[in-house]
């Protein structure tokens, strides 16, 4: 990392919200050349994403008040590609896909990153919460300074030699001094809401009305294990192990949740919270960001939602891990992140991940 | 990253390091605004700093002085565009014309309202989305941007058949994007034929500075006319409406413009049109010429320069590409697709090298878009997506064209190493 020492080209990623204002105000004030970039990615009527005409406006003006240049790039149809088309498609399978992790890893990682160096920029900066922790093996991801925003767990797929391009010019802060630094400059979008929620889809149409314009949700009945049909529900499609609610299920009694989804079969099964328990995980497509997984045996920590709890588990040959303790199965197309056991003299670092399966 | 490989240094050396445009800039961007001609600067100090600021509705004397100010505009613009003053409808640019012509006559309360609408498929948005909003019909084009009048006639016939005349055909007079001029006397012939009662409009507002719009327009029943893009000042345009023709204004208050368009003239901006128009006219031929001159050695050396270029609006003058067909586009334009450039990667570099330029219209977000204009010339989307529009004008020089000719070739090896 040559942060902060030597001056970077820096393309920093601005969505028009707090974090990203911050990180481009922080990269000028290291001396670093900013140039500005706002993602077109989608032109729908999304409410909740950063790639509306106003938030367009709101980096932009950033950009002028910083006194850096703004540029905008359409990757709509990269978007298209990378991201809602497999988001649909998981769905159809009866997958629960996580569309911000696809985004990172196709989008602002991989087709920003490349046009990046094509225009002669050093590195691509985001205002995502992480931090890039220098190691003997090469830089590697760090969590960011504030818990309840790190965002490594969404940006686990990139390797060390992606790291050695990208800044995350926030990741020591925490979202109360983001806004107080965008506060302190006076900045557009100092109290703009957080984003949330998958970009593409608005909070008034939901996602089922998005995916009933894409394909055909298919009606399913929820049966014990047993087989006897205790409820229904509108989309199998929508239904994610784990879930407990809107299976049609009357009150009273111990808890159910959805413990299967069979879309051949046309049935969500149903069973108490013990059903849901696990021992082990697989990972399809696992990347890493040293280029090999742990050696089979070794401690690692496992993240298996955006903002989840964290387990001690080992790594296991066969693309595995066997969790220490028992704990609640993840839904088929979630990401599984492998960090390391944190030591006094390294921080956790982001080992790789990679697509739930179950074994 | 598991999907792509990122192109490894060993891989691709590390070129060199991009240069800040402190160089001049190149403007190569005239099809998008002009600068702004002195005599049309000097026109509207005359009303900004002197005293013809009155509001020329009026009836006093100072009134009075505005308005003839404004009515020897008016005089002279007609003159230009071929028309009678009384037939001159000021507006705030060439959007509101072209919508006036759509709404005012085929429009919601307008005087043809439920008779059908046609246009080209490669009009302006400003007659692209009204003609949208009512339910009209587009004619596709031919490969250098010509209406299909085979299409055109079937179109117009099939609506008189279903009970729905035509009301109004719109065919551009220049494109903005590829610069094709329209044969509109031909439209104008198959429209008279086969939907008599139907009004032909045509958008000239990039026509004024490349050819005579009085006799290339002779056959329209409204022109539509934006100053800008002849060295006159932005917010003012005109819409011809020839004598005897009603239109309902979408403007209404003080029932200016003779009732076509309310709203207190802009009479700065009326001398200032007036003022660049003359300028235009006088100096066209030989600006014209030089310009052609520029335009034909910068798509040339392009041409030679990038392998797989291809030149849009043109007829291919023989199968290595030499000698193109031009005739049928505008003295300044020089369009091309690059396939498999990304265009907004190729014009950042290109804006590092000083020049202006760009790919198709702009969307409100400032992102570019692929161009419709050239899917409907029959390129298919990845040609249309590496679209570059340089468009060249009366300040336009050899440098503007040398710096280009390097630029440009140097930024599509450099992509085609990261692609």
């Amino acid at each position: 990392m040559t942060a902060g020492t030597t001056r970077q080209r820096v393309l920093m990623a601005m969505s028009g919200g707090v974090d990203s204002s911050v990180a481009a105000a922080e990269l000028v004030e290291g001396g670093d050349e900013v140039v500005g970039v706002t993602l077109k990615l989608w032109g729908g009527a999304s409410d909740s994403g950063c790639c509306s005409v106003s938030d367009v406006d709101d980096a932009r003006r950033v950009a002028d008040a910083l006194g850096i240049e703004h540029l905008v790039f359409a990757l709509g149809d990269d978007f298209e590609r990378a991201v809602v088309g497999p988001y649909v498609e998981a769905h159809a399978q009866g997958r629960t896909p996580n569309p911000c992790v696809e985004c990172n890893r196709h989008i602002k990682f991989d087709k920003l990153a490349r046009r990046a160096r094509a225009l002669g920029f050093d590195a691509v900066a985001t205002g995502h919460h992480a931090r890039i922790v220098a190691t003997p093996d090469g830089p590697r991801l760090g969590r960011g300074a504030d818990d309840a925003k790190d965002q490594s767990y969404v940006l686990h797929m990139l390797s060390g030699e992606d790291l050695a391009r990208t800044r995350f010019p926030i990741g020591h802060l925490t979202k109360r001094e983001v806004r107080r630094r965008a506060e302190a400059l006076g900045m557009r979008t100092a109290d703009k809401p957080d984003s949330q929620d998958v970009c593409f889809i608005t909070r008034a149409d939901g996602r089922r009305a998005f995916l009933e314009r894409r394909i055909e949700l298919t009606p399913g009945r929820v049966v014990t294990p047993d087989g006897d049909v205790v409820g229904n529900v509108p989309a199998l499609e929508l239904v994610t192990p784990g879930q407990r609610k809107g299976l049609g299920l009357p009150g009273g009694g111990p808890r159910r949740y959805a413990t299967d989804v069979d879309l051949a079969a046309g049935t969500v099964t149903v069973g108490f919270e013990a059903d849901l328990e696990i021992d082990a995980l697989g990972l399809s497509r696992p990347t890493w960001a040293g280029g090999s997984p742990p050696e089979p045996g070794s401690p690692v920590e496992v993240q298996t939602a955006a903002h989840g709890a964290v387990r001690r588990a080992s790594w296991e040959a066969g693309d595995r891990v066997r969790f220490d303790r028992p704990q609640r199965r993840v839904a088929a197309g979630q990401s599984v992140v492998i960090y390391s056991v944190p030591t006094e003299a390294v921080p956790q670092v982001v080992l790789g991940g990679g697509i739930a399966e179950p074994v | 990253m598991s999907a792509v490989p990122s192109p490894t240094a060993d891989a691709h050396p590390k070129p060199a390091a991009i240069e800040t445009p402190d160089a001049p800039l190149h403007y190569l961007d005239h099809a998008a605004t002009t600068p702004l001609r002195p005599e049309a600067a000097a026109a509207m100090a005359e009303v900004t700093q002197g005293d013809l600021w009155a509001n020329p509705s009026g009836g006093h004397l100072m009134a009075r002085r505005s308005r003839r100010a404004a009515d020897d505009a008016r005089d002279e613009l007609a003159g230009l565009f071929g028309a009678q003053p009384s037939e001159i409808v000021f507006t705030s640019g060439g959007t509101e014309a072209d919508n006036l012509a759509v709404y005012g006559s085929v429009g919601p309360g307008g005087p043809r309202e439920g008779r059908s609408v046609v246009c080209s498929s490669i009009e302006h948005p400003a007659i692209r989305t009204p003609v949208r909003r009512i339910g009209g019909f587009e004619v596709g084009v031919d490969a250098t941007g010509r209406v299909d009048l085979a299409a055109l006639e079937e179109t117009l016939t099939a609506a008189s058949d279903r009970g729905e005349p035509v009301g109004l055909v719109s065919v551009i007079l220049v494109n903005n994007e590829v610069g094709t001029i329209a044969a509109l006397d031909e439209v104008a012939a198959v429209v008279r034929r086969h939907a008599p009662g139907a009004l032909l409009h045509t958008d000239a507002v990039q026509a004024h500075q490349w050819i005579d719009v009085g006799v290339a327009a002779a056959s329209a029943d409204l022109i539509s006319v934006g100053a800008h893009k002849f060295g006159g000042p932005k917010g003012i345009g005109l819409l011809v409406v020839r004598d005897g023709i009603e239109l309902a204004a979408r403007a209404v208050g003080g029932g200016q413009e003779r009732d076509r368009r309310a709203g207190t003239l802009n009479v700065a901006g009326v001398l200032g049109m007036a003022a660049a128009a003359r300028a235009t006219a006088e100096h066209r031929s030989a600006d014209v010429a030089r310009i052609r001159a520029l335009r034909d050695r910068l798509a040339d050396g392009l041409s030679a320069a990038i392998p797989g270029l291809i030149e849009t609006g043109v007829t291919p003058g023989s199968p290595d590409r030499a000698n193109p067909d031009r005739n049928n586009k505008v003295a300044g334009n020089c369009h091309v697709c690059l396939p498999g450039v990304e265009t907004e990667a190729l014009l950042y570099l290109l804006e590092r090298s000083g020049i202006m330029a760009t790919a198709a219209s702009s969307c409100a977000s400032g992102a570019q878009q692929p161009s419709y204009v050239v899917e409907a010339l029959g390129h298919p989307r990845e040609v249309a997506l590496g679209a570059l529009r340089l468009t060249l004008g009366v300040t336009t020089t050899d440098a503007d064209v040398d710096a280009v000719l390097e630029a440009v070739p140097a930024a599509v090896e450099r992509l085609a190493l990261f692609s």
